[in-house]
């Protein structure tokens, strides 16, 4: 027997394996956690809480893809019905934790169940039907959310206001803590910020536990997994429903903290695309990978222009030609999409597979 | 009246389009035996097996196991119900170690797979298991090495040590030693016959080393082009001029 050991029951005994992975899952686990001390101002606490949620809406994208080998485009499906879930239930219901509840329950209930019923319709035969078939469920239910005006607020999307608790105007101490008035805002980042932790460490214990090697094996072979006598179908629906359920909670807590939900947040396929990029970038197969992924990905969005638009200023003032057009503020995305491609290119087993291998 | 057979196939039949590749095979198979199936490439043998094991629906025909039709269940069911099949190409789990791969199977057989909350590392009961498993075949040296990378006579070492652990009552071994270097195959075939030798449990050997089949087998089938053509005793099928033809490619006139 292993030594009860409180970081490895923690870590489910999946350690980073790589010294400079290590430094800097540490270095992104202290700022996130310290975000509100450390960087004031709004924008920071905006993509610290963003990171939080998109660690998990990755997380829960590798578990289907990096772990069990299936391929789905519904996943942000998953991740609107945990935002609509809450819009919904706070625009017509009450502001109240309650109601809160309530919305919570029922989305993760309708997420579990769509997952479990495409799961089992379309899991038994080939990858890519299932693969499609999420597509195509992905793209009816955008298209209802978007339609059906009275319920979600159609293209407008839902505006509501959350648990009082939560809220800007609320104060906790009468004293700033630290130098920071601690508000409803920063409450709510770190109820994101300890869910979010919670449902990544609860995803490593379901990883690293007989039922996620058996999702291995699946990936590896899923013919030789059923002549084990593993039920595959049983297998791979569960993990199905698991990944689902945990992209509906990350829409809980996105929702709770932009306080609106619409299409562009939660249903687009761009978010879809966004996902497939962080969990390739960070390594497919390897939670933490959708932790470098996630932060990597959700900086460059959000600071990669204001950098550009610098270093174009400077190049300028020291009057180099043609640099400065290259590298204005306006062709981030540009930039953007070749650091992706390298990345993809220098390092086809993401960041963390890369790391892991130059130690060994 | 004789025992229930472990395994009995009746009529057992599979077209691919045209091609019957095997056709109203019956045969039972008892605890205790060891029974060898040869026949040319192309026979149907390993088809034979991959309709008893399921990973192949029947076009008509029936399988039992211990009595009973397992012919609708799939693999799995029937991997629970006790049949155990090591593979002719090597079907392995290539990016899991070694130790991964045969814990895998041994935890299949103790039916703990869906534990989700539970440390893999925990289960050492589980691990001690597998590491014997891997000792019996020689890898316990390998144990930590990825699958997919293990020189081929080790993988198929791994394949009978995964086979070994889902400890089923019907054995069903596809080539064992195929491909195996020479100071290999006796590990694997002193396995064999120490399973025989249990007494309780009911081997089927697809194998075309004649010497391997004559020192294991109990009996022997032939099958060709599908058909089982005979049947019996291995002294006097080898001798028969069904075998010398059709499976050593002798017309028996030449054999005359
Ligand atoms: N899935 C399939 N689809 C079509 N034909 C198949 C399929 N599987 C097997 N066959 C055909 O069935 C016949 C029997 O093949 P099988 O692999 O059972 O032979 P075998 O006796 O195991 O031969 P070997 O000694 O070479 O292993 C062959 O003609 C093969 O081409
Ligand atoms: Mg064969």
């Amino acid at each position: 027997m292993l030594p009860a050991n409180p970081l490895h029951s923690l870590l489910s005994g999946d350690y980073p394996r790589s010294r400079v992975l290590a430094a800097t899952l540490f270095i992104i686990l202290v700022c996130l956690a310290f975000a509100p001390f450390l960087f004031p101002g709004s924008q920071p606490i905006n993509v610290a809480a963003k990171i939080c949620v998109f660690v998990i809406l990755v997380a829960s994208y590798d578990l289907l893809l990096g772990y069990t080998g299936i391929v789905s485009f519904a996943h942000t499906m998953f991740y609107g019905i945990g935002g609509y879930g809450v819009a919904i239930a706070m625009y017509n219901f009450s502001p109240t934790w309650s109601a809160m509840g309530i919305g919570v329950v029922a989305a993760l209930i309708l997420s579990m169940a769509l997952a479990l019923v495409i799961g089992l319709f379309s899991l038994r035969v080939r990858a890519i039907f299932f693969a499609m078939i999420t597509l195509a469920v992905a793209s009816a239910f955008a298209i209802l959310a978007s339609q059906l005006n009275e319920i979600t607020g159609g293209e407008d999307g839902r505006s509501y206001r959350i648990p009082e608790m939560l809220r800007p105007g609320f104060r906790l101490f009468d004293e700033p803590v630290l130098g920071v008035m601690i508000n409803g805002r920063i409450l709510t980042y770190y109820l994101i910020f300890f869910s979010a932790l919670i449902l990544f460490l609860l995803a490593l214990r379901v990883v690293n536990s007989p039922f996620g090697r058996v999702l291995q094996a699946i990936r590896e072979n899923d013919f030789r997994a059923e002549a084990l006598g593993y039920r595959v179908l049983v297998y791979r629906s569960i993990a199905n429903c698991l990944s689902a359920g945990m992209a509906t909670l990350a829409g809980v807590l996105m929702a709770i903290w932009l306080r609106y939900t619409g299409p562009d947040t939660t249903l687009s396929f761009a978010i879809m695309i966004d996902i497939l990029l962080m969990v390739v970038i960070g390594g497919m197969g390897t939670l933490y990978g959708a932790v470098l992924g996630a932060t990597i990905f959700i900086l460059a969005q959000n600071y990669l222009q204001v950098l550009m638009g610098e270093l174009s200023d400077a190049l300028a003032a020291a009057g180099i030609p043609l640099l400065p057009a290259l590298f204005h503020a306006d062709r981030w995305l540009l930039w953007l999409g070749i650091l992706f491609v390298l990345s993809v290119y220098f390092f086809p087993v993401g960041i963390v597979g890369k790391l892991r291998q130059l130690r060994s | 009246m004789p025992a229930t057979p472990a395994l009995e196939t009746r009529e057992l039949t599979i077209r691919f389009g045209g091609h019957v590749a095997v056709n109203a095979v019956s045969c039972a198979f008892h605890p205790g035996t060891l029974t060898a199936i040869v026949g040319p490439n192309g026979a149907g043998k390993t088809t034979y097996f991959n309709l008893i094991s399921g990973q192949l629906k029947a076009t008509s025909g029936q399988v039992l196991l211990h009595g009973q039709d397992v012919t609708g269940l799939t693999a799995s069911a029937r991997t629970k119900r006790g049949m155990g099949r090591a593979f002719q190409l090597t079907n392995l789990f290539p990016n899991l170690t070694v130790m991964e791969n045969v814990r895998l199977a041994v935890q299949s057989r103790a039916g703990a797979g869906m534990q989700l909350l539970q440390l893999w590392s925990h289960r050492g009961d589980l691990i001690d298991k597998a590491d014997s498993l891997l000792a019996s075949v020689k890898l316990l040296d390998k144990r930590n090495a990825m699958a997919g990378a293990l020189p081929h006579g080790d993988q198929r070492k791994l394949e009978v040590a995964l086979l070994l652990a889902l400890e089923p009552d019907v054995f069903m071994f596809d080539e064992p030693t195929a491909g195996m270097s020479v100071d290999e195959v006796p590990t694997v075939l002193e396995l064999i016959h120490q399973i025989k030798a249990r007494g309780d449990k009911t081997v089927l050997l697809v194998e075309h080393k004649m010497d391997v089949v004559r020192s294991l087998a109990d009996r022997i089938i032939v099958l060709h082009n599908g058909t089982l053509v005979a049947d019996g005793e291995p002294a006097t099928v080898i001798a028969s001029p069904i075998v010398q033809e059709a499976y050593l490619g002798i017309s028996p006139e030449a054999a005359a």
